[in-house]
């Protein structure tokens, strides 16, 4: 029994877990990276060390395929129009969520829990159904093959989300906050502003981030909703995939660039602020 | 100078009716306590004072403007939270100053403020800290500095002191209300601990399901209770309470309780003829019964026998819990007392401490 107990001192089980701990993180790390390394080798790399079975890694490279598709093929607009669809998409989304989220946080009204509920159900329903009708209403409209015209797609797509998240942050934040800033001379809008919105901006990073990967990702209304003014994943799926393996590469490569600078930024107000961290 | 009326004020929440029916004046200056068990309304009647509830019915006077549906920001008042409610994403000079930008001062007298505020409540060398690096009690220094900067017409405070350790808190207690004299604010005071209430109010509201139950100064509350919930909410341990029935004793009234008999105290004599034959409560407070054979010289007691029964030792105080046939009466002497459980004692109630109460209204007679 003593034996046992002199093997695992504090300082060998600390030992152990940090161990356990880093070991982890680096086997999650490659599993992660490895494929956006290899796509990105792929894409730079010159199409006959590709195609050379002698090689494992390329050793020449070129800007040649991320140039062509860029600026010959027109994904450079097209990325451009996916950064606007999922910007827009944001906006829109926390201009209508925000409230919500606010009032079902914070007012208790009748059928407060059905109209939570009921959120979701805009979800119920493949977009697959809605494909046609939503095409012939937006060409009544005269939305179709309009960026506003993706971005109100995806923003009907991801406000359920976007209103349930937001309602669950702001009802982390204490009420007191904002009532103190009432007493002490603010409006209950002005409260909100000034205390309530800057508490919550790790929860409301995390709810862009998610909006922004969404409608990044999303390929199928985009694709159908747009002709000559496609976002960048519905670019690619009419483009690249027609072509040589190499330039689909560097479309995965274009496709996966922007999305990491975001989330990059969005992070910072993601992990702490103030040195508080908000549940 | 700001006088708090509230005027048959009454708060409604779904079938609760949470504040029934008050009407209190608070006057210019004064130490106010609202005083309770949780749930009793004593929150609710502070937030209807603030503004950051509005009343079903009835009305809110500050002098003599009617302030009931202006909101908080209107009413020129501070408030100190529970939870303290220090913003935790500003520094505590920002928290601070924060009311004074609001309203508006200059750079300089906002800095002048704060340093006046910080000064006061010893947290100087806090300022450029943000609230997570405090600890629980420089955060409610900070609240309470916020809360005074402004020089409210009305100072709010919500169970200020119950987030504190034991220690903390006594301290606190006397310094709040030292400072309260030295800026002479009409505070308005929530709690639920009657050491606090008795130590601090100048006079205590005592509030039970909504209803005020009775205002007075702590003495009187404490001596002259206006019903048994009072008697038995303040004090500790609680008021002894027994049933007696008023009877005649040859020419004389008697108390009759069962197995004994009391006189009646002085000064009730004469307004007991009106009972004889009901029930009654009669309180005692477990710190006027004496034990033993010593009684003070002055003080007229009635004597009953008893048996011990339990011992609680507190150091200070020892709480003896004295059969007397089957009721059981609590007695607090100071120090320690040399009986053991299973003695035969004698105890003497004061007389003049003796209450009476109504069994059926729970109200004082006197």
């Amino acid at each position: 029994m003593t034996m046992r107990k002199e093997i695992f001192t504090p300082e060998k089980k600390q030992q152990i877990y940090r161990l356990l701990l880093y070991g982890g993180a680096v086997i999650v790390s490659v599993w992660i990276l490895a494929p956006i390394a290899l796509i990105a080798l792929a894409a730079l790399s010159t199409p006959r060390d590709l195609y050379d079975i002698h090689k494992v890694l390329p050793t020449s490279f070129t800007l040649d395929h991320m140039y062509k598709l860029l600026f010959v093929l027109g994904a450079w607009q097209a990325l451009i129009n996916s950064i606007l669809v999922a910007l827009l998409t944001i906006g829109l989304s926390f201009l209508l969520g925000l409230p919500a989220g606010y009032a079902l946080s914070r007012f208790i009204f009748p059928g407060r829990d059905t109209l939570k509920l009921l959120v979701l159900t805009t979800r119920m329903f493949p977009v697959m159904i809605l494909a046609i009708p939503l095409t012939v209403l937006y060409i009544q409209l005269g939305l179709s093959d309009t960026l506003v015209g993706v971005a109100l797609a995806h923003t009907s797509m991801v406000l359920p989300f976007v209103i349930l998240i937001t309602s669950s942050i702001f009802a982390s934040v204490p009420v007191e906050y904002e009532e103190a800033a009432m007493i002490f001379g603010l409006s209950h809008a002005k409260a909100f502003l000034k205390v309530t919105l800057p508490l919550a901006l790790p929860g409301l990073a995390a709810s862009a981030i998610f909006t922004f990967i969404m409608s990044w990702n999303e390929v199928f209304v985009a694709a159908i909703l747009t002709f000559t003014n496609r976002t960048l994943p519905a670019h690619i799926l009419t483009t690249a995939l027609a072509s040589p393996d190499y330039f689909k590469f560097a479309a995965g490569l274009i496709m996966t660039i922007p999305a990491m600078i975001f989330v990059f930024i969005a992070r910072k107000y993601l992990v702490t602020m103030w040195g508080i961290t908000l549940r | 100078m700001v006088n708090v009326t509230l005027d048959h004020v009454t708060k409604i929440f779904g079938k609760v009716r949470a504040v029934d029916n008050v009407s209190l004046k608070i006057k210019h200056g004064e130490f106010m306590v609202l005083l309770g068990p949780s749930g009793c309304g004593k929150t609710t009647t502070l937030r209807l004072i603030a503004g950051l509830e509005k009343p079903t019915s009835g009305r809110i006077l500050f002098n003599e403007e009617d302030v009931t549906y202006l909101p908080p920001r209107a009413r020129n008042i501070s408030m100190v939270f529970q939870s303290y409610a220090v913003w935790p994403h500003m520094t505590v000079y920002e928290n601070i100053a924060f009311p004074l930008k609001i309203k508006k001062y200059n750079e300089e007298e906002i800095r002048r403020r704060v340093k006046w505020a910080a000064e006061l409540l010893k947290i100087e060398e806090l300022l450029n800290r943000y609230p997570h690096q405090l600890s629980g009690g420089q955060r409610q220094r900070v609240a309470v500095a916020r809360a005074i900067v402004v020089e409210p017409r009305v100072l709010l405070m919500d169970e200020p002191l119950s987030n504190l350790d034991a220690v903390l808190r006594v301290r606190m207690r006397s310094e709040l209300k030292k400072l309260q004299r030295q800026i002479k604010v009409t505070t308005i005071y929530v709690t639920h601990d009657q050491v606090e209430a008795m130590t601090m109010g100048d006079r205590i509201a005592v509030m039970n399901e909504g209803k005020i139950m009775q205002v007075g100064v702590p003495r009187e509350v404490y001596y002259r209770p206006a019903n048994t919930f009072v008697a038995g909410f303040i004090g500790s341990p609680q008021m002894n309470f027994i049933e007696v029935t008023v009877k005649t004793e040859g020419e004389k009234i008697v108390l009759d309780a069962g197995s004994f008999n009391v006189p009646p105290p002085k000064g009730y004599d004469r307004v007991l003829d009106k009972y004889l034959g009901k029930t009654l409560i009669l309180g005692i407070r477990p710190e006027h019964i004496y034990v033993g054979d010593y009684v003070p010289s002055n003080v007229k007691v009635v004597t009953l026998n008893g048996k011990v029964d339990f011992i609680e030792t507190l150091g200070s105080d020892t709480i003896l819990h004295i059969g007397v046939d089957d009721t059981i009466i609590i007695v607090k002497v100071p120090g320690e007392v040399h009986v053991r459980v299973g003695d035969n004692v004698k105890i003497h109630l004061n007389e003049d401490a003796i209450r009476l109460f109504d069994k059926h209204t729970g109200k004082a007679i006197t």
